[in-house]
């Protein structure tokens, strides 16, 4: 590389990190936009306050969006999560509202164990069923999750016929509304989640499976894994997820209903492929999409205090994907005609 | 998808209320409407073929612009002050039955029409449908056969984005009123409906005959459910179910047959 001399070493050792991945790439668009927004709002951005609030928002579309990562890794798609996610706080707030207020003593928190194992049981099956339609029956992944998707939203309305079942017991609504030192509740949730989650793709057998029949599954399939079984696992795995989401959904409103949060459905599989996840599986990382979260809703926070209306927020976040990405191609190009030269 | 329309929900409302606001006649508002769309679609086909961004990705990524921009411009607003001969739409064979019951043809039935025997013959009976459908099949392979996979991107894109913009007016049409927020998350029912025709989401199969069975068993569906006093609350479950059944069937109808093949 003798071409690489003077002027122009800053610019390839620049171009270098930047095709490093979706971290670096996205780590200096934050940086640019934080400092725009500094320059625009002044402390209001930085500031302890509006960190505070970023960080109870952020949890929410951050699990489902792990929920969402875990099927696009596999070369899928899980449209259900958020249906799951609502007809799960169903469950769990029937079994509150009806059976906690008039318990006592151990049975009270015995009935909030109930209601959770009831959430995981429920979740538990949609996972199942998603996971045997698609990988036992060959359905692909967004049909599969569409059909359970109109199911379980059917099902919610069907039973609570669009109503909204509220007031929960503290513990609860803890979860969504308390702090620990300052830091949310959500927020810890949240990064409790990631790290097991990061641990499990990146160290373990099944992570390495998941990675494979996203890049191949025929492939990994004449490798001697059982790939149906992997699929079925990790179906169940989103789902499971989606009842954390559920968790810090009604407890940060203190009610559930059959239509909470539809509008984070397509936003998820926006932060998983911002964040570098490949949409035909294969490829992406956890900490990339802890990036691409904190960008958008950075964004969010800033168009909020800026007075912008939140639908200008939704068409950035859309333009947003569409640049990163193509600045991530023409990066690539840039490199091989680099390299060619 | 490549082989068949997909129909994310596009802005065309602006094309409407503008058309509402000038006192256009039926053409150009049809024109104006499906000029919009095609737009919409073009910038779609661009950022499809040229970034080689999966399609799925380019289309979320621009329902969320070009829906937010639709509503921070106009404000979520209604117009329910349409012209005369908009309001009443077009009636074709109309008669009144012994109880006075008006039927006929109406404007949403021959759009409806027009539409599938339009798309029918693009697909089926001119080269570029069967352009669209080598693309869909196998995109490289039709590459180098010499398809301009560009250019039936764009036809593909612009094509989906007319049919939006009419679908937008008729729509407007029967609920006499224009509303930005109608139609928003209907995107996951229409892919529903043609997928349950037998289209392929990888592409390169699926007819058009297929898609008006599988708009047709949604809506018999729904309708016959109220007919049969299922309360409507429990409307999409039995949808949903019928998805996941059929789409199942139809896979494990599949597999049986392939595996049926290999041992022979």
């Amino acid at each position: 590389m003798s071409l690489v001399t003077g002027a122009s070493r800053p610019v390839f050792l620049l171009l270098r990190f930047l095709r490093g991945g979706a971290v670096p790439m996205l780590s200096l668009v934050l940086l640019a936009l934080v400092g725009v927004f500094w320059l625009l709002l002044g402390d209001r951005i930085v500031g302890v306050g509006a960190l505070q609030s970023m960080a109870f928002q952020l949890p929410e579309l951050g699990i489902l969006s792990l929920a969402m990562m875990v099927t696009l890794l596999s070369g899928g798609l899980n449209l259900s999560i958020i249906a799951t996610a609502n007809l799960c706080a169903l469950t769990m707030a029937w079994v509150l509202t009806t059976y906690v207020p008039g318990a006592h003593g151990l049975m009270w928190g015995g009935w909030q164990v109930i209601a959770v194992l009831a959430r995981v049981a429920v979740a538990s099956i949609v996972g199942l069923i998603n996971g045997f339609v698609i990988a036992y029956l060959g359905v692909s992944p967004i049909l599969a999750t569409l059909g359970t998707m109109t199911m379980c939203k059917g099902l919610s309305i069907g039973i609570t016929r669009g109503n909204v079942i509220s007031g929960f017991p503290d513990p609860i609504v803890f979860l969504g509304n308390g702090t620990v030192a300052g830091v949310p509740v959500a927020l810890l949730i949240f990064l409790a989640l990631c790290v097991p989650i990061a641990v499990l793709l990146n160290k373990s057998p099944f992570g390495h499976k998941i990675y494979m029949i996203g890049s191949s599954e025929k492939a990994t399939r004449y490798s001697g894994v059982d790939t149906r079984r992997v699929l079925l696992g990790v179906y169940v795995l989103s789902s499971l997820l989606a009842v954390v989401a559920a968790l810090v959904m009604m407890a940060r409103f203190n009610s559930a209903n059959a239509a909470y949060g539809e509008s984070y459905l397509l936003v998820t599989i926006l932060a998983a492929v911002l964040g570098g996840v490949d949409p035909f599986g294969g490829f992406g990382k956890v900490g990339g999409l802890i990036m691409a979260l904190i960008l958008l809703q950075v964004i969010s926070s800033a168009f909020n205090l800026l007075d912008f209306s939140p639908f200008l927020t939704v068409a950035i976040w859309g333009a947003l994907i569409i640049v990163v990405t193509s600045l991530g191609v023409v990066l690539q190009n840039f490199g091989v005609s680099r390299r060619s030269v | 998808m490549f082989g068949r329309r997909r129909r994310p929900i596009r802005a065309d409302f602006v094309a409407l209320t503008l058309g509402i606001h000038y006192g256009l006649g039926w053409f150009a508002l049809f024109a104006l409407a499906g000029a919009v769309g095609i737009l919409c679609g073009l910038i779609n086909a661009i950022f499809v073929t040229k970034l080689r961004i999966s399609s799925i990705i380019v289309s979320i990524a621009t329902l969320n612009i070009f829906y937010g921009l639709l509503i921070f411009i106009t404000g979520g607003k209604y117009i329910t002050s349409l012209p005369k001969f908009f309001r009443d739409g077009i009636w074709w064979f109309e008669y009144e039955d012994a109880s006075g019951v008006p039927y006929g043809l109406n404007l949403q039935i021959l759009v409806l029409v027009v539409a599938f025997v339009v798309a029918w013959l693009l697909l089926n009976r001119t080269n570029i449908g069967r352009q669209i459908y080598a693309m869909g099949g196998n995109k490289d392979a039709a590459q180098r056969l010499g398809f301009h996979v560009f250019r039936i991107n764009i036809l593909v894109f612009g094509y989906l984005g007319f049919v939006a913009g009419i679908a937008s007016l008729v729509q407007a049409q029967l609920a006499q009123s224009v509303t930005p927020t109608v139609l928003v998350g209907k995107e996951l029912d229409v892919l529903a409906a043609v997928v349950l025709g037998g289209a392929s989401l990888t592409g390169g199969t699926g007819t058009v005959f297929g898609a008006i069975l599988g708009v047709a068993l949604l809506a018999i569906l729904q309708n016959g459910l109220v007919l049969v006093g299922v309360s409507s609350y429990w409307n999409q479950w039995f949808v949903g179910l019928t998805i996941l059944c059929a789409v199942s069937i139809t896979a494990w109808s599949n597999r049986r047959r392939l595996a049926a093949k290999a041992i022979n």
